[in-house]
């Protein structure tokens, strides 16, 4: 327990991403201030040079461990942290850069440096929840700002976070926005997504492309049938389901029966 | 204390974005050795793509970036268009413009209030700032927010956009809803020149660097999508002559590949050099206002970058006021042809300077293979360079405020480092 009067530790971190999920946070323009006075902002790097050691209330973390380094680096904030967070898709699914799990490494790593030995990275980019336990999970590419909001919230008042579980495809029943598969014959990951984003691609007639990652009980062969019966072939079918959580089983396995 | 040896370093770099890390040795007045290296983990990017289908290109190599997404979509997308042979009509083009003018004020304005004013007032953060100049940092807060709010608009949203394709965009949004953001736009437009007053009170470190200043430069425009690879010696060159004049070095003592000229000259690009190659293409009023606030065309001191970033941030208000103005949806949002083998090649300018794609695609569109050199791999020498200056000028001060003054020489570039890294070796030593 803490002494009262005082304020719970907020921790962000950063593993192999691009940034995009803690930038939400600062993203939150309307509540930022307001943040920075109900919780003591302990380790930020990207926002303050002011650092102090843990242990923190809630550590949020961004990325996937793709590197020997890393995978010390979280069981020490593991340790550190009370609740720990992981946030997007490379913390909860090993993000873009899982692809690699499934190629040889050493040629990827050749064929983009001229010098790979220099380079000490593993072999895969793994989810934070593969090596160490997680407290809750927020999806996306990038995360949403109202569901970090509300976490945050839930979070400081001990509460369970409140989001749904629900499907991209609900999204646009919610929304009433046109289904791009039957009225346009455009390949849509909806069914099998979890929502949350806003239902952005449908609403501009794309179809989703997965950055929720699959959704519980996803029936991706059943998708992968519809999608093959539209006319899309082997290899863009594997790379619908080879997009930015790659990594999640249901999606990493549907890709698996679509190599060619 | 110029006598002693004295090792400045910094083992995690803060407010910037990604991760990184200095250090430099002095002895004697003198610096012996600077590094500033990367530990941002690769993720390989050239390497994912190949064998995808170039539709995927602007949304792959757009997570290279959380901050400047737009950048690799619009590079990515104008280097599949040039291998396709695809002609992107003015409307479109217009309205690309447009969304980037949302990217370059949050990015700038987020380095300008919340990660780099700080260092000028010596606070640790704009929690800080916030704290003894509550309006300066609400005033960036609201520009910032136009700036992603024009982005969500266009794009769907900030980070990662989704409304963006090779060809354009897949939707075009209302003319209702892009005309809606005039009076923010205006409204943003007016705190950002209160924001450029505020920051020409700063004391500006009193130091002047020689650069060879890289960007781009178009017939009319200050230079966001398009235009002429140019320098400050002369440099006068198409997008696709890139890699002939440019090319990534591998240095001994920190195993980084680093971008120079062929000749091996480091060079600078970003908003200084975007600022000093095309002062004659910005407003009048507004060039008035940075020379108010004291910075002028030729203006070689890094730690002014700060004022280059905000005079942008009043053009991208402004030139995005513009442009919602005269919008009319296009309708197709979006151009295409047929399909073919090809070579194509896309710079615009990031937030943080030029960033250069390359493709090459098979018949069927495949993707065979990808370069892609964002600017903090190219500045990464000049930060050294940089920091060689900052030390050697100012190593009267005691450690600690000499290792703050490195820490802000380096954001001067706002260094993109999630960027960079993908080009870059990490800094391992190994025995």
């Amino acid at each position: 327990m803490k002494p009262s009067g005082e304020k719970p530790r907020l921790a962000v971190w950063k593993f192999s991403s691009c940034d995009g999920c803690q930038l939400t946070l600062l993203d939150c323009e309307d509540e930022l201030l307001d943040i920075a006075e109900a919780v003591e902002i302990a380790y930020f790097l990207e926002a303050t040079r002011s650092t102090r050691a843990g242990p923190y209330d809630v550590s949020l973390v961004e990325g996937s461990i793709s590197t020997p380094h890393e995978v010390e680096r979280i069981r020490e904030i593991r340790r550190d942290s009370a609740l720990l967070v992981t946030i997007g898709a490379c913390a909860t699914a090993g993000g873009i850069q899982a692809l690699r799990n499934t190629l040889d490494h050493d040629a990827l790593r050749a064929s983009v440096y001229p010098s790979p030995q220099f380079i000490d990275a593993l072999a895969t980019s793994t989810p934070v929840a593969d090596h160490v336990a997680v407290d809750f999970e927020l999806r996306g590419c990038p995360i949403d700002k109202r569901q970090l909001l509300e976490t945050l919230a839930a979070l400081l008042k001990g509460r369970k976070p409140t989001i749904p579980d629900y499907s991209q495809c609900a999204e646009c029943k919610l929304a009433g926005t046109a289904c791009v598969m039957v009225a346009k014959g455009v390949p849509c990951l909806g069914p099998v997504t979890q929502g949350g984003c806003g239902n952005l691609c449908p609403k501009v007639g794309r179809g989703c492309y997965g950055c929720f990652g699959p959704k519980e009980g996803a029936n991706t062969a059943a998708l992968a049938a519809e999608l093959a019966k539209l006319g899309a072939d082997r290899r863009s079918i594997r790379d619908l389901f080879g997009g930015f959580t790659a990594g999640a089983p249901a999606f990493a396995e549907e890709r698996r029966r679509h190599e060619r | 204390m110029s006598d002693s040896t004295r090792t400045i370093s910094v083992e995690a770099l803060a407010r910037v974005e990604g991760e990184g890390r200095f250090k430099v040795r002095l002895e004697g007045g003198k610096v012996v050795r600077s590094e500033f290296s990367i530990f941002e983990p690769p993720r390989y990017f050239e390497g994912l793509l190949r064998g995808r289908s170039y539709q995927d290109a602007p949304d792959v190599t757009s997570r290279i970036c959380g901050i400047c997404p737009i950048a690799y979509i619009m590079g990515a997308s104008q280097a599949m268009e040039d291998a396709l042979g695809w002609q992107v009509p003015r409307p479109i083009a217009d309205l690309r413009r447009l969304i980037y003018c949302g990217e370059w004020i949050q990015s700038h304005v987020l380095h300008t209030h919340l990660l780099h004013a700080p260092d000028f007032l010596g606070l640790q953060d704009s929690i800080q700032l916030a704290q003894s100049n509550r309006g300066l940092v609400e005033n960036g807060l609201a520009a910032k927010k136009t700036g992603n709010l024009l982005m969500e608009v266009i794009g769907g949203r900030s980070v990662h956009p989704v409304n963006t394709r090779v060809g354009g965009f897949y939707r075009a949004p209302s003319a209702d809803d892009v005309q809606a953001l005039i009076p923010e736009l205006e409204r943003g437009e007016a705190l950002s020149v209160a924001a450029l007053e505020a920051f020409a009170g700063f004391d500006f470190p009193d130091l002047e660097m020689d650069y060879l200043f890289v960007a781009l430069r178009h017939e009319t425009d200050y230079p966001i999508t398009e235009g002429r690879i140019v320098s400050s010696s002369g440099l006068d060159i198409e997008v696709a002559a890139f890699p002939a004049h440019f090319e990534e070095h591998q240095v001994p003592h920190s195993n980084a590949l680093q971008g120079a000229t062929l000749d091996g000259e480091p060079y600078l690009v970003g908003p200084l050099a975007r600022f000093n190659l095309n002062a004659d293409r910005l407003p009048a009023d507004i060039l008035a206002l940075a020379e108010k606030a004291g910075l002028a065309p030729g203006c070689r001191n890094p730690f002014k970058s700060l004022l280059a970033r905000q005079v942008e941030v009043i053009y991208a208000f402004r030139e995005a006021a513009r442009l919602a103005r005269a919008y009319t949806p296009p309708e197709p949002g979006f151009v295409e042809g047929p399909l073919r083998a090809g070579t194509g090649h896309g710079i615009t300018e990031a937030p943080r300077g030029i960033c250069y794609h390359r493709y090459e695609i098979a018949e069927d569109g495949a993707i065979l293979a990808a370069t892609i050199v964002p600017p903090t791999s190219q500045n990464q020498r000049q930060i050294e360079l940089d920091l060689v200056g900052t030390v050697e000028r100012f190593h009267d001060l005691d450690d600690d405020a000499l290792q703050w003054r490195c820490e802000q020489a380096i954001r001067n570039y706002d260094p993109c480092i999630s960027c960079a890294t993908h080009f870059l070796k990490l800094d391992v030593e190994r025995a």
